[in-house]
């Protein structure tokens, strides 16, 4: 028992830290792909091509004079940042970054905590996430604030929508809510256990959930909530220091959660096509699927930038008019074809 | 130690609903109000009714308290111009809220106290026992929830609908005039709302 | 009026089609464009330990010149200030005493010159103005200060020092020697 306790622990910092560090250079990243397709350099100063750039931004962010507005609401305006951190690291938890190790005999998943409600635990600490954001935007008494937390909120409860109804059809395909078993159906070999990852199935139900991920994370073609060319900053407009630093960070913490999610629900999780069939040892085949795993994130996340150099920004209603008369409708179709079929198959 | 984070929950979900009502500050209000709600999120967990608590934490502090912050955001409502109520008002709520308590204790005495097993090895809070509940036992109440929350939305779509009609008469009122205000922008919806 | 480049393209305001409405196919198109800049050459010139090499006609840093014996050769005629659009270069002259001879080439010369740099526009036209050739701009940049009185630049900044002569042959191009050489021009006299 303790034996297990142990490595639970071990696994939850090593996720903390992984998650962070992920963060962390998810910047750098953003930067050089922004410089990239701008025919630009990007930062290469700081270290071997510019490598320990976020630790630079992350010494500023300490240096950083802390200012909290008078007028503020001090209180809120703490917590603000805190909520929007605190919800984007807490998605992690049911994520299976990998397969069962065995050590001593013992088996260990690589998953902190196996809940039958995965994909709902997600959904709710998102919906929290939106908190955050609406309590920061609120406390700062600041006009431009207050419209970024107010676009967030409407924004985010009408895409957690369409995301909620693509990912039903999903369910009702896996016939399960738990992401570790959800990830597990997507394995397999060339033998008898053959199986499809979830996006030959869902291609549609895919689509609409990647256009969601990228409005809850207030990711470019959607990033009202922070527009700076309307709204200065929107909700961090006054914010400062490592505050501000918790709102960015958290951003693309969600981002790095929703690409893992993304990896785990459609495109098979930790599993590597065929992996089986090589007859590896199964602690290595565990630890290339975690890598591999990883190289899938990595590939969602350069496709969140990607999207957000090229696509340029929503007006608020064409933002609400895809949501609610496009993605919506779409998702309900994709539903009842899912069933349909579903029927026709039996 | 589950009873005692029954207790240490309990009293969480009284306090920050007592706060709830004596709080100032309608938005403090409203996060006390989420706040409670987490509390009964975990007390669905101590009965292993998951599938409840995450549904419960999505629906209600995910997105219709969003949806009353955001309301009361917009409304921008303050100390300064709160509204004076006469104390004819205060003894008319005070009243009324009394009756209501009578009504509630009543129909609490009359109801059977049952014995509920609280043991961890009650599974019906997992979505698939749940599911085969709701859908077999349940069936009618089910749906007739549906179509409850069906009534809730075409009542939505109706008054959205008027307003739109009326708006577009009274542009057209306007424009008959020779006015050159716009048949869309706020104007119309401010004299709309008074 | 008729296009010259010929790439100009006539705007037509349609419906759009159900593909075009889609927005997919132009979002594809448009991703690959961004595709195909993240390899393409940077136009990055990485500056402090590459740096691009001055045009051949760069207006930098001004320089007041002293002839071959060492002595300044500026006379505060104040034509370089009257041609100054700018209103940049200030003098004062003053007269040259016995024993300067080394030190000034007239009898009359400046006491005090000054350019303001952050009025000067670096066009050019004082250089073309003077008649002593005692004026040059060059190829070095003016750094940048802290204050604003900083960029008066005085006679310490602007004479050139005896033993570290500042080359200006790349202004002094075939066009502009030819010039200097009719004597009969007033400019030259």
């Amino acid at each position: 028992m303790s034996e297990v306790l142990t490595f639970k622990l071990i696994l939850v910092f090593s996720i903390f830290g992984v998650t962070l560090l992920i963060a962390m250079y998810s910047t750098y990243l953003e930067r050089k792909v922004a410089a990239f397709i701008q025919d630009r350099v990007g930062p290469d100063r700081a270290g071997p091509f510019g490598l320990l750039q976020p630790l630079a931004d992350g010494v500023k962010m300490f240096m950083k004079e802390e200012i909290i507005p008078n007028v503020s609401n001090k209180f809120l305006f703490i917590v603000g940042p805190c909520v929007a951190m605190l919800t984007a690291i807490m998605a992690g938890v049911v994520i299976p970054w990998g397969g069962t190790l065995t050590i001593n005999g013992t088996q260990y998943n690589l998953q902190i905590a196996d809940l039958n409600i995965g994909i709902l635990y997600i959904f709710g600490v998102v919906s929290i996430g939106v908190y955050g954001i609406m309590i920061g935007g609120w406390a700062s008494n600041n006009k431009f604030s207050l419209l970024g937390a107010i676009r967030a909120s409407a924004q985010m409860i009408s895409y957690e929508l369409a995301m909620g109804l693509s990912i039903i059809a999903l369910i009702m395909i896996t016939g399960t809510l738990s992401l570790q078993e959800i990830a597990a159906q997507q394995g397999g070999g060339v033998g008898s256990d053959w199986n499809m990852w979830n996006i030959v199935y869902q291609p549609i139900g895919f689509m609409i959930f990647i256009i969601c991920a990228f409005a809850e994370c207030n990711r470019m073609p959607f990033d009202l909530p922070e527009t700076e060319t309307e709204l200065v900053g929107g909700y961090h407009t006054e914010y400062s220091s490592m505050k501000l630093g918790f709102y960015l960070f958290a951003e693309y913490i969600n981002m790095f959660t929703s690409s893992a999610v993304m990896a785990t629900l459609y495109f098979g999780g930790y599993n590597i096509p065929f992996i089986n069939d090589l007859g590896l040892d199964p602690n290595v085949a565990t630890i290339l699927g975690t890598v591999f795993f990883f190289m899938k994130i990595g590939f969602f996340i350069f496709f969140f930038m990607w999207i957000r150099w090229t696509l340029p920004r929503f007006r608020y209603d064409q933002l609400m008019n895809l949501g609610w008369k496009i993605l919506i409708p779409l998702a309900i179709a994709n539903v009842a074809v899912t069933g349909l079929v579903m029927i026709l198959m039996d | 130690m589950t009873l005692y984070a029954f207790y240490f929950i309990s009293f969480l979900a009284v306090l920050s609903a007592l706060m709830v009502v004596f709080s100032r500050n309608p938005i403090h209000s409203v996060l006390y109000l989420v706040i409670t709600f987490f509390c009964v999120a975990c007390h669905y967990l101590l009965l292993n009714a998951q599938f409840l608590a995450a549904v419960h934490v999505i629906v209600y502090a995910g997105a219709i308290m969003v949806l009353f912050l955001y309301v009361i955001m917009l409304l921008n409502l303050n100390k300064d111009d709160e509204s004076q109520k006469s104390n004819l008002w205060k003894a008319g709520a005070v009243i009324t809220s009394g009756l209501l308590l009578v009504v509630f204790v009543g129909a609490l005495r009359g109801a059977e106290a049952e014995s509920v097993s609280f043991a961890s090895s009650n599974n019906t809070g997992l979505v698939k026992n749940l599911g085969r509940l709701l859908f077999n036992e349940f069936l009618l109440p089910f749906e007739i929830v549906s179509i409850l929350l069906l009534a809730a939305m075409v009542g939505a779509v109706m008054l959205g609908k008027t307003h739109m009609k009326r708006a577009k008469e009274i542009a057209h009122e306007k424009n008959g005039r020779g006015s050159v205000a716009s048949a869309r922008g706020i104007g119309n919806i401010k004299e709309l709302t008074k | 009026m008729t296009s010259l480049s010929g790439r100009s393209k006539v705007v037509v305001k349609k419906e759009m089609t159900l593909a075009e409405r889609m927005y997919l196919p132009a979002i594809l198109g448009g991703v690959i464009i961004t595709l195909k800049h993240l390899f393409k050459r940077k136009a990055t010139v990485k500056y402090p330990e590459k740096k691009r090499e001055f045009s051949a006609v760069w207006r930098g840093q001004h320089v007041l010149k002293r002839d071959d014996k060492g002595a300044e050769r500026c006379t505060a005629c104040g034509l370089c200030a009257v041609a100054c659009p700018a209103e940049a270069i200030t003098m004062t002259a003053g007269e040259r005493k016995k024993g300067e001879e080394n030190l000034y080439r007239e009898e009359k010369y400046a006491t005090t010159y000054e350019i303001n740099m952050l009025r000067c526009i670096f066009c050019g036209l004082c250089e073309e103005a003077c008649p002593k050739e005692a004026i040059f701009l060059t190829d070095r940049l003016v750094p940048t200060e802290f204050g604003r009185g900083e960029f008066i630049y005085g006679k310490d900044k602007l004479v050139e020092p005896v033993d570290n002569r500042v080359d200006v042959t790349k202004r002094q191009t075939p066009a502009v020697l030819e010039f200097k050489k009719h004597k009969n021009l007033s400019h030259n006299r």
